[in-house]
């Protein structure tokens, strides 16, 4: 199974401090250390496990610039066979559709089974994968935490639901999958596996070699713009407790007692 | 504003989701004077009792029946929309599990825009609807100009506009004849129930919950012998599950058990809002974190900025003491 | 305690009795065949001396057997997951030894019996002693029967000589002949872990296919030679940590288990099969390599020196190079490549501990510029921990205390690195070690002292090139025996304390002497020593990445050894570590001592008794 897998580079959330910057225009990133996005580090993993199971090969494609490099790299060092990099001035600013139309314009360039992307990434917005599978006409789920491989005209997977349940569908190949967190346990890529693949060519393509019109994508074609960061007005919130920890627990005792807390 | 406002209905067992009448205030909040329309889509009783309590709110609603809509497949229900909507349209759909996976496809095929995960609306500006999102996990906002000229799908986030008691006496227009042929390269086989573990946390009055800030799978006790103090139950946010320090069955969250207690005690957790909309109803909400500046602090109704290894047991041992 | 007796026993009688073995067999062939220096007076000597050996191997095999056979003490049994059980063999080796002194017995006995028969002179018998017996219960015989119980016995021993000689190299009792090289080529520079491969220099590890072990023919031939030696005694399982607490970690199976390998694919007859297949998943599983904290009680402990820590972390090595590592160890190891640390935690905030310290206390940072004469080596937890940071806080105080002009690297110091070795990240290890030591010569200092053991312990034996480091033990003997910091005596407030030995300080370095001195340099200070002390100490629970591991496991080690203090009639735990610190901490917490037992780290301690001029 021929299988690609989009990833982003984001800012590693565990112990980043995420302050908006003076001027509310974009966050402090000076002292920000950046990782591959969790939700396509699993994706990778899945790929890779499903490529070991049936043969094939795995790529992993970002838009981004030259830093993103690292993170193909990092995923090449998981297991994934290629990678690829979508880099032109012309993309920045893009928004959810551009980002979608660039990745569309390099896959079809391929021929590709399976498309996996994560569920979400820094910013919270889950649409690459659904934009992507209407753009290229191919069946999509989302949150997938289960791929079993039948055949190669179709799949089945698990979609993540509330409470907890399992949706099990079948869906034809090809198809594209946004994979939730969970869904495997992603194995360690440690520095010697990062340095064996230090010097293979990653390829760049640009907007001229993907046949984009520069206008369509970017900031110019940009339908949803951010304008600024902030932090909302706290307003009301909860009444903080003060005192000695002797007193807050006291407090809260009583608080407890009169909202039938104990019993 | 000329285009016409839709809004898809979610609905299950015959009632319609909470969403449905939080998604008309949205509405409203883009144009007050708008005309929304409700679309529904299953098959059979239950979707004629859906649209009814729909039509109460909405001026009109679209039923759209079909035996291939009697499990909601949004990959269906994209066609079905594709066809039924008229160019221009401003779709607003629930941001949940099927607003995820419908939406970011429907916009593509409505040549529409997307906003997801949208949980304010700040009106129309030079043809640009302003709208307010959250990122990194709902550390920091921000404001999204969004082109609506050629229409619009905005996935909400339940909960960020209350549904107020406005009332209506709607027509219900069945859409079925027009919706197109409804068939999907993905097909609905069976849903898997979540496991049942050794506790309901659903049944309990009072919870004691922890989050990322127990630190140690060890630690767990110190709520435990809170909970057994006051007589509640403990239960988590997705963290402590992925880590597998407590069963699925305890967690609360969008993605784990909607909860409805009287009492709800967070102990270490940051308050996102994927676990949040685990927790329904109005509880009294106790929360005790060492970061101020934890999401959670804006919900909660009593909160305790400390660090809960050390502040727990003491409670604990005057709750004992009590007795 | 029996078990040693015996073996002690039977290893001097061996000795003794190995001279009159030989004696036996060319007797065979030349009669009357006496070994050159044992005629005359010394030949009778010893014949006492082997008469008495003898007995006391027959004595000590058949108390053997019966403890073995009958009574089956606990630490002999071999859980079902490690193989079948080892009594019959050890029974038929104490049945083996027994026939071979029985019928020595015999064959002297028949000997003297026919002498006093004849009326010859008869060689004196020690009386009580085993051939005596022999000698006295045959003494009624023919003369016939004498000569064929003579003839009998000679044949048998010799018989069974040889078999047990052959029966040598298939089971435990290889180590009677491979104890001698193995001990000869014994591993001699503790602390330091193996290269990844023995003559490829640190710059060329990119250049190798494989890292660690990851088939049994990754084992370097010491290891394998370890694997024979094995005389399945168990006491190093007896001593593991992680054994007692029941984790799935028994250092005594890793060796029968890869011993039984080696026989089963490499026999003595017949073809070799060599399987490439992983250790990992077939004998050997994953957590039960993960779940070593490196202590080094096994080998302290090990009759015959076998080496289980570089064995570990190879182990570990090959797992790395497959991406096998678990999911709560991944975090850290991450964090530490990108942040210096296994919290994650920004290097700007490395040095934020000193904003807190006293007045009279300063400390200089290299990050700024300042210059200084000796380096305080602070390391991760130290650095990040709030309440570890007390301990830098202590340390640095009394560094200040005695005057002396030091100063720390700040957010240009990243973790040590000790446990990313021990955990097989080589490469994150050799990363780390070049920045700090880059960053560590160019501040120019003249010393490093650090208060953490396991920093103590990579600057020292693993980093090349670096100023002398010392712990602040050390440091503080020095202070006090040149008075540059004075003590003041402990408060008459009943307290007895007790110190414990950090792995990484005492048994992997020696230092046992340094804190006890700077303990016992505080007037009026109730010591008391646990009973696993020095280099026979408990490990806490292990340090570094070890916090972050979660194991299976029945309790805490921490718990185990807080029992112990109690035991000893403590009431307060001395560390000179911050994760004895933290696990000792802990221990007290989750044991509900909380009231009855403290832990304190030897810096803090030697704080509170600074008497300031």
């Amino acid at each position: 199974m021929e299988i690609l897998v989009c990833v982003k580079r984001v800012p590693d959330t565990a112990e980043n401090e995420i302050v908006v910057n003076s001027k509310g225009t974009d966050i402090e990133r000076g002292d920000l250390v950046y990782s591959v996005n969790e939700w396509d580090n699993y994706a990778v993993e899945e790929a890779i496990q499903i490529r070991d199971r049936v043969g094939g090969s795995v790529t992993v494609i970002t838009v981004g610039d030259s830093d993103s490099e690292e993170i193909l790299r990092r995923e090449m060092a998981m297991g994934a066979d290629k990678g690829i990099l979508l880099s032109d001035d012309a993309f920045n600013g893009s928004d959810g559709r551009g980002i979608a139309a660039i990745l569309k314009a390099e896959i079809e360039k391929g021929k590709y089974d399976l498309i996996l992307t994560g569920a979400l990434a820094d910013d919270g917005a889950a649409q690459i994968g659904g934009m992507l599978a209407a753009m290229l006409d191919m069946p999509y789920a989302s949150v997938v935490n289960k791929i079993e491989t039948d055949s190669d005209k179709m799949i089945r997977i698990g979609r993540e639901i509330e409470g907890g349940n399992q949706e099990m569908s079948e869906i034809d190949l090809p198809c594209v999958l946004s994979i939730q967190t969970g869904i495997n346990e992603p194995r360690y890529v440690g520095i010697r596996g990062i340095r064996k693949v230090a010097s293979v060519e990653i390829p760049v393509h640009g907007a001229k070699d993907l046949g984009i019109a520069a206008g369509s994508v970017g900031a110019a074609g940009a339908r949803v713009k951010r304008v600024d960061y902030f932090v909302p007005p706290t307003g009301e919130g909860a009444e903080i407790l003060e005192g000695s920890s002797d007193e807050i627990a006291e407090k809260l005792i009583e608080l407890l007692k009169s909202k039938g807390g104990i019993k | 504003m000329t285009q016409q406002i839709f809004a898809y209905i979610t609905h299950k067992n015959g009632t319609a989701d909470d969403s449905a009448f939080e998604l008309i205030v949205a509405a409203k909040k883009i144009d007050s004077s708008a005309s929304v329309t409700a679309v529904v889509c299953g098959e059979g009783a239950d979707l004629d009792t859906v649209c009814k309590q729909v039509a109460a709110v909405y001026p009109e609603v679209w039923k759209v029946s079909n035996p291939a809509l009697a499990y909601p497949n949004a990959e269906i229900v994209r066609g079905v929309l594709a066809t039924l909507l008229p160019a221009g349209a401003i779709t607003l759909v629930p941001h949940d599990t099927f607003g995820m996976d419908l939406s970011p496809g429907l916009s593509i095929k409505l040549n529409a825009a997307f906003v997801s995960d949208v949980v304010g609306i700040e009106g129309i500006d030079n043809g640009n609807l302003k709208t307010v999102r959250q990122e990194f996990g709902g550390q920091v906002s921000t404001h999204v100009l969004c082109d609506i000229s050629a229409g619009a799908v905005l996935n909400i986030r339940s909960g960020s506009f209350l549904s107020d008691d406005s009332k209506a006496s709607g027509s219900v227009v069945d859409k079925s004849g027009q919706a197109g042929g409804c068939v999907s390269r993905r097909r609905f086989l069976q849903v898997v129930a979540a496991e049942v573990g050794d506790v309901d946390i659903t049944k309990s009055d009072v919870l004691v919950s922890v989050g990322r800030g127990i630190e140690e799978q060890e630690n767990i006790s110190i709520a435990q012998e809170l909970a057994d103090a006051i007589g509640a139950v403990v239960s988590c946010s997705r963290p402590i599950v992925d880590a597998k320090w407590l069963e699925k069955s305890r967690q609360v969250g969008t993605s784990g058990k909607t909860v409805k207690p009287k009492v709800y005690i967070a102990l270490g957790i940051s308050g996102s809002f994927q676990h949040l909309g685990g927790l329904k109803g109005n509880p009294f909400i106790v929360a005790i974190n060492k970061n101020s500046k934890a999401p959670i602090f804006q919900v909660a109704d009593i909160g305790v900025v400390t660090d809960l290894l050390e502040f727990v047991p003491e409670l604990t041992q005057k709750i004992n003491e009590m007795k | 305690m029996m078990a040693g007796v015996l073996h002690i026993t039977l290893f001097a009688g061996f000795m003794i009795l190995s001279l009159r073995s030989i004696t036996l067999v060319i007797l065979g062939i030349s009669d009357g065949f006496v070994l050159p220096g044992l005629g005359g007076t010394t030949g009778h000597l010893y014949s006492i001396l082997k008469d008495i050996a003898a007995t006391a191997v027959f004595l000590a095999c058949m108390v053997g057997m019966v403890r073995r056979g009958i009574f089956r003490p606990e630490r002999y049994a071999v859980p079902r997951r490690y193989g079948k059980d080892h009594t019959s063999e050890a029974v038929f080796v104490l049945g083996l030894i027994t026939t071979l002194v029985t019928c020595d017995m015999i064959f002297e006995g028949t000997r003297v019996a026919a002498q006093i028969q004849k009326g010859l002179h008869a060689e004196y018998l020690f009386p009580g002693m085993g051939t005596w017996m022999a000698a006295s219960m045959l003494g009624g015989k023919s003369l016939d029967t004498l000569q064929h119980l003579h003839l009998a016995s000679f044949f048998l021993h010799n018989l069974v000589f040889f078999f047990f000689l052959c029966f040598l190299p298939m089971g435990k009792h290889f180590h009677v002949i491979t104890s001698i090289p193995n001990v000869f080529f014994m591993k001699l520079r503790k602390g330091a872990i193996k290269p990844v491969e023995w003559g490829v220099d640190e710059t060329k590890l990119d250049e190798l296919k494989s890292f660690g072990v990851k088939k049994f023919e990754d084992f370097t031939w010491k290891h394998m030679l370890d694997f024979y030696s094995c005389a399945d005694c168990g006491r190093c399982s007896d001593q593991c940590p992680a054994n007692a607490v029941k984790r799935p970690l028994s250092p005594r199976f890793i060796s029968i288990k890869c011993r039984d390998y080696a026989f089963k694919n490499y026999p003595l007859r017949g073809d070799m099969t060599v399987k490439d297949e992983a250790l990992i998943g077939t004998i050997l599983s994953e957590d039960e390599i993960w779940s070593c904290t490196t202590c080094g009680a096994c080998e302290a402990e090990c009759p015959l020196f076998i080496e289980y820590i570089d064995k570990i972390v190879d182990l570990r090595r090959g797992m790395v190079d497959e991406g096998l590592v678990p999911q709560s160890l991944q975090k850290p190891l991450k964090a530490i490549e990108k942040r210096g640390n296994p919290w994650g935690k920004m290097e700007k905030k490395r040095a934020e501990w000193t904003k807190s310290l006293p007045e009279d206390c300063s400390v200089k940072l290299f990050e700024n510029g300042d210059n200084a004469r000796t380096l305080y080596f602070v390391d991760s937890i130290s650095s990040y921990d709030d309440r570890m940071q007390d301990i830098a806080r202590a340390t640095a105080c009394i560094l200040s205390a005695a005057g002396e002009n030091f100063g720390i690297l700040g957010k240009d110091e990243k973790d040590s690195g000790n446990e990313i070795r021990r955990f097989g990240e080589e490469m994150l290890f050799q990363d780390i070690k070049a920045h700090n030591t880059e960053a560590i010569l160019s501040a120019n200092v003249n010393k490093i002292i650090t208060a953490d053991p396991h920093a103590f312990n990579t600057l020292k034996n693993e980093y090349k090139g670096l100023p002398p480091v010392e712990h602040i033990s050390q440091t503080l003997t020095r202070y006090i025996s040149s008075g540059s910091i004075r003590l003041k005596p402990a408060e008459d407030d009943g307290k007895v304390y007790t110190y414990h030995d950090p792995c990484y300080l005492g048994r992997h370095n020696g230092v046992y002497d340094d804190p006890r001195q700077a303990l016992d340099a505080i007037p009026g200070l109730k010591r008391v020593d646990m009973l696993k002390s020095r280099d026979r100490s408990f490990c806490c629970g292990g340090g570094g990445l070890m916090l972050f591991y979660e194991p299976e496991e029945e309790q805490r080690m921490g718990v185990l050894r807080v029992q112990m203090a109690r035991k000893a009639g403590a009431t307060v735990i001395v560390t000179a570590c911050p994760f004895c610190l933290v696990n000792m901490e802990d221990a007290i917490k989750v044991s509900g001592l909380e009231g009855k037992m403290e832990a304190i780290d030897l810096s803090e301690l030697i704080v509170r008794h600074l008497k300031t001029a």
